[in-house]
């Protein structure tokens, strides 16, 4: 007698490649701007040329005259839309503020706004026309620099709970460190360029292919701002290259591409281009300051985390950058505070660990200060801090093995091999550093419904609304569905984003995995039982006396658990029944839990060379361990994190979006200019991933990995530039003139 | 994008006859950077000559022992062609050092002379730019100015020259073959590209007719001691925040010869022949190398931006100077700084 579990074979936890990689290499998916009607129209976008002000005059008719331009729709004479703030609110849209709405009135809030829409019957038509309108403005005056709001930076809600006196309890420490850190705006610049196809049908629904990480919200918010019942619209997004966080709000190009469709009557694709991109959303600049009073023994006793950060003059977009550092560590007194810096910019939006990539940047950037003030070895000071618990609430974890992370890593690192003072290690020319960091994030779980049809022939479709970015939510779904039905995964089609498919929030959090995953099985156990149901109905069936909890789906038969002998296949059952498909939609909702905090971790450690005369600084390796439960796929699991630390590593050495204050508008907002790491600025990447097991968060015990990865890199690069050079470079990104001139000066 | 006309030039006579007749043509090779411009709406010519098929494609040994490279002749097949290697490495590895394999397959030679600043203002038509619309105002000047020039700027325009390539050429003393409706004519390289002056939105001194047929390097390729170091905010697909291009011809250990040219600092490839003199008769020594620099960068004014370039192209040029006189020169392929 064979029991289940030893003859299966598990896709869940193997690495397994991308059941939609073929497609996506070979040019077979289709992506937003990729699909074609008959009759499609083109638009192209006139963008505001002034950071603040209103439009006097808008003159359309050289652009009218122009052969194959077929409308220019403008504030003027646009179709008519919602017009409460209520009706713009998406999903996520922040809850404070009047969200922006493109060509809906004469005032311009930011650079690069949209102010008019040119259709015509070919893009690069469009495209001319679009030079061809003339503005007249009334310019206003601006701000841009989030330094010169600093002082009257409002403060947000968020975060609360302050434990202790932080003020006695700093003055009273014994070791003391403070500073102010900066990250400058940076844009999500995913390689796919936001567009929207809206295909225009008479008398039927308006189908939108739109570049987004929630087709469910941008259908939601299209209904609610064109005034259309839900099934008057749907949106389609099969895939999605790359996003970041970027395409969680519905962007400005589906509003006016269904406003063009609309208007025309006809079938209207809305690209954008790279330039028009920084006229979306973006990670805000952030001034954060930390304050650390400290034991000379390591032990904290005060953490104040203050963060200011940036957004609309119309919407408060802020994120949790403050929150972590007394998460993370033990501290009986904390404080923190939030404010945000109203500019005459865009709403600033999440970009990948929106809060904790920058927050935990300048909490670990302290640590490592903090560290160096005490002579202390950074990792054993984040053991001396060490809490098992989470400090703001005060709740144990599903699952912490960070301490693993500190052991796993280092160890990969050659981390005992550091010498700790500055400037000490050497490779012939070059100055060595070695830092580390901590990383954090949350372990999000969304209900999220499936729908499973399974047929005779054992096959499934799986399908939900929820998005895949790139990140394999395809696959790990038809791991799980392959593994819970006991079918190939050759046997699994997954279907995605359609706004007419069962319910799933935006794909961000990092909670898709999880949120999705366990829907599946969920929806398969519904499959399960109509199968047993059916096998009962045989004569002489093998399972006549299995209950529920007895059988699981196995090598395309229903069989039991504990004598894998006894067992019948789908299609016997099925053909028994004359059931030709079985379907079941299931949302799947977790158990409560107030009792636990959930989180995943990290450790990450960085080397750097650093040419001492030039100032030119290389990561040449990167090993983050990282605890997230169990992985599921650790080949998709591996490119996440890997990913996220190029991420981190241009977050640390090269990402910022410049703007020219003066003229409240950003110069480098090309991928020329706007820079993020190339092949030749990557060397070593090692990821590690600690085992964790957690049988309190979820059947699986699976955390996402999505944004984890990110969390920390900055930071350990930041500490391994100052552990070769002495210079401490409290501002991002750290170009070499900053490393040269600092030097010079201290 | 603006509607241009479209024609081909079957040889180089044709092609004069072309642009001559078509007010607001422009040829295009490449088009590189003529396109990116031309969608930005900087560049908006009437009618595009296309020249790539014309028979200037080879690289011949000249009668005096130098290389003539036809106008055409793509930056990869240049940076690649075994002559070029072999006997001029300083020009294949400036090459290297610049763009993406992609954008080095597309260039041409000659238009890789003709690039335009990738200042940012220069690319933005809604800020004022003198070198765009001439008149309107240097939005750098008060603006960001941090990869600006440092010498020979003036008060109408701190945008600086883009190639690497041109770096080498102007160190190497090459000449540049121009052929116009009165004829053909050679222009030393330092005479090709202009100082901004009161003039910026003219980038050089080939005339509004004329098309480069070729570029001519001398015999003398110093390919013992040479080297190009570019320094960059980014490994690769950045432009220069400062560049060096050295060449050294030594004996026992004196400098013979020096050539010392800099991108990334001014409107045109910098090549300083005061501070080549200085070397000569030198020790090849950091002392011999760190007074040449200082003599480079005696005249340099930094922007409001971009203080740190004067020391790093001190830095630069002592470096690049060192690795040539060793005989190191700085791989390309490698990112690493040696």
């Amino acid at each position: 007698m064979s029991t289940l579990n030893n003859t299966a074979k598990t896709y869940t936890g193997t690495a397994t490649s991308r059941v939609d990689g073929r497609a996506k290499v070979t040019g077979a998916a289709k992506y937003a701007g990729d699909f074609n009607s008959g009759g499609l129209a083109y638009g192209a976008v006139v963008e505001a040329t002034i950071a603040r002000g209103r439009i006097v005059r808008i003159d359309a008719s050289e652009a009218l005259r122009v052969p194959g331009v077929l409308d220019v729709i403008t504030h003027e004479n646009r179709p008519r839309v919602a017009d409460s703030d209520e009706a713009w609110k998406d999903d996520v849209a922040p809850e404070e503020g009047s969200p922006f709405r493109p060509l809906y009135d004469d005032a311009v809030k930011f650079n690069q706004q949209p102010i008019a829409l040119v259709l015509a019957e070919e893009w690069e038509i469009a495209r001319y026309a679009a030079s061809l309108v003339r503005v007249d403005y009334e310019k206003q005056p601006f701000v841009t620099d989030v330094h010169r709001k600093r002082d009257n930076a409002i403060v947000v809600a968020k975060p609360d709970k302050p434990r202790g006196d932080v003020a006695k309890a700093f003055a009273a420490a014994e070791v003391r460190h403070e500073a102010d850190y900066f990250i400058p705006t940076e844009h999500h610049n995913p390689m796919e360029l936001f567009a929207s196809t809206a295909m225009w049908e008479a008398g039927g629904p308006l189908t939108v292919y739109d570049k987004t990480q929630g087709v469910q919200n941008v259908q939601g918010f299209l209904c609610s701002v064109f005034e259309k019942k839900p099934d008057e619209i749907r949106v389609i997004s099969p895939y999605v290259g790359g996003a970041f966080g970027a395409g969680l709000r519905p962007q400005y190009q589906v509003v006016l591409a269904v406003m063009g469709a609309l208007k025309l009557q006809r079938s209207v694709r809305l690209v954008l281009t790279r330039q028009q991109m920084y006229g979306l959303g973006y990670r805000p600049a952030t001034i954060e300051r930390l304050a650390l009073g400290a034991q000379r023994n390591g032990t904290l006793d005060a953490i104040t985390h203050e963060a200011i950060g940036i957004t609309s003059q119309f919407e408060e977009f802020s994120r949790n950058d403050t929150g972590w550092s007394a998460l993370l560590y033990a501290s009986p007194n904390a404080r923190y505070e939030h404010r945000v810096a109203q500019l005459d910019v865009p709403t600033s939006c999440d970009m990948r660990a929106p809060g904790a990539a920058t927050g935990v940047y300048a909490l670990e950037s302290a640590m490592d200060e903090l560290a160096v003030a005490l002579k202390m070895d950074p990792v054993e000071l984040r053991l001396r801090c060490y809490s098992d618990r989470d400090q703001n609430e005060n709740l144990p974890y599903t699952s912490k093995r960070l301490r693993e992370c500190y052991r796993e890593g280092a160890a990969a690192f050659g981390w005992d091999k550091r010498q700790p003072e500055p400037r000490s290690m050497r490779d012939g020319k070059t100055l060595v550093g070695w830092g580390m960091a901590s990383g954090v994030w949350e372990a999000l779980q969304m209900p999220v419904a499936v729908r499973i049809v399974m047929t005779a022939n054992g096959h499934a479709e799986v399908s939900c609304a929820a998005s895949d970015i790139g990140t394999g939510t395809y696959t790990i779904m038809a791991q799980v569905a392959a593994d819970s039905l006991g079918l190939p995964i050759e046997n699994i089609t997954i279907r995605l984003a359609d706004s007419t498919l069962p319910r799933a929030p935006v794909e961000g959090g990092s909670w898709m995995a999880a949120s999705a995953c366990h829907a599946v099985i969920a929806t398969a156990s519904e499959v399960r039982k109509e199968l047993l149901r059916l096998a009962k109905l045989m004569k002489t069936s093998p399972l006549a006396d299995a209950v529920e909890e007895d059988v699981a789906l196995s090598d395309g038969k229903l069989v039991s658990r504990t004598q894998a002998e006894r067992g019948v296949s789908i299609s016997d059952m099925m053909r028994h029944g004359a059931v030709e498909r079985i379907e079941r939609e299931k949302t799947n909702e977790f158990a409560q839990d107030n009792a636990h905090a959930r989180n995943t971790h990290s450790a990450v450690f960085a080397e750097v060379k650093v040419d001492e005369e030039l100032g030119v600084i290389r990561v040449t390796r990167v090993v983050s361990a990282v605890a997230a439960g169990r992985v599921l796929n650790p080949k998709t699991g591996r490119s996440q994190v890997m990913g996220a630390i190029v991420g981190g590593i241009g977050m640390a050495l090269h990402e910022e979006t410049i703007y020219d204050h003066g003229l409240g508008r950003i110069v480098n907002h090309d991928i020329a200019e706007y820079h993020v790491p190339v092949n030749a600025d990557i060397h070593d990447i090692e990821v590690i991933f600690v085992d964790e097991p957690d049988t309190l968060i979820n059947p699986l015990g699976m955390k996402g990995l999505g944004e984890i990865g990110i969390v920390g890199v900055a930071a350990a690069v930041a500490n391994a530039v100052y552990h070769a050079t002495g210079v401490r470079v409290r501002d991002l990104p750290i170009t070499l003139d900053k490393v040269l001139t600092r030097r010079q000066a201290a | 994008m603006i509607p241009f006309q479209y024609t081909k030039a079957n040889d180089v006579t044709d092609a004069v006859r072309l642009i001559a007749a078509n007010g607001g043509a422009k040829f295009i090779a490449g088009g590189t950077n003529l396109l990116d411009l031309m969608k930005d709406n900087v560049e908006r010519p009437t009618t595009l000559i296309d020249i790539s098929r014309l028979p200037l494609t080879s690289v011949e040994e000249t009668a005096s022992g130098g290389l003539r490279i036809g106008a055409l002749v793509p930056n990869a097949d240049l940076a690649w062609h075994p002559l070029i290697e072999k006997r001029y490495p300083l020009l294949a590895s400036a090459i290297m050092a610049g763009a993406s394999q992609q954008l080095r397959n597309m260039a041409s030679t000659g238009g890789n002379l003709l690039q335009r600043t990738r200042c940012a203002y220069f690319y933005d038509t809604a800020t004022p730019c003198n070198k765009r619309q001439p008149g309107s105002g240097c939005s750098a000047l008060n603006g960001v100015s941090r990869g600006h020039a440092i010498l020979g700027a003036s008060a109408s325009c701190i945008a600086t020259h883009p190639s690497d390539m041109c770096v080498a050429l102007a160190a190497l003393d090459a000449t540049v073959h121009v052929t116009g409706p009165t004829g053909a004519r050679v222009i030393p390289f330092a005479d090709f590209h202009r100082l901004p002056g009161d003039t910026p939105h003219v980038d050089t001194n080939l005339g509004p007719d004329e098309i480069i047929t070729a570029i001519e390097v001398p015999a003398k390729g110093f390919a013992a001691n040479h080297s190009y170091l570019k320094i960059r905010d980014r490994m690769s697909y950045a432009f220069a925040l400062v560049s060096v291009a050295a060449a050294l011809e030594l004996k026992d250990g004196t400098i013979q010869e020096a050539r010392l040219a800099l991108g990334g600092v001014a409107h045109k490839p910098w090549r300083d022949v005061a501070a080549e003199g200085a070397l000569r008769g030198r020790p090849a020594e950091e002392a011999s190398f760190a007074r040449a620099a200082d003599l480079l960068l005696r005249d340099a004014r930094p922007q409001a931006h971009n203080g740190f370039k004067v020391d790093l192209a001190r830095r630069a040029i002592i470096r690049t100077l060192s690795q040539a006189a060793h005989g190191t020169p700085q791989s390309q392929s490698n990112k690493t700084i040696q």
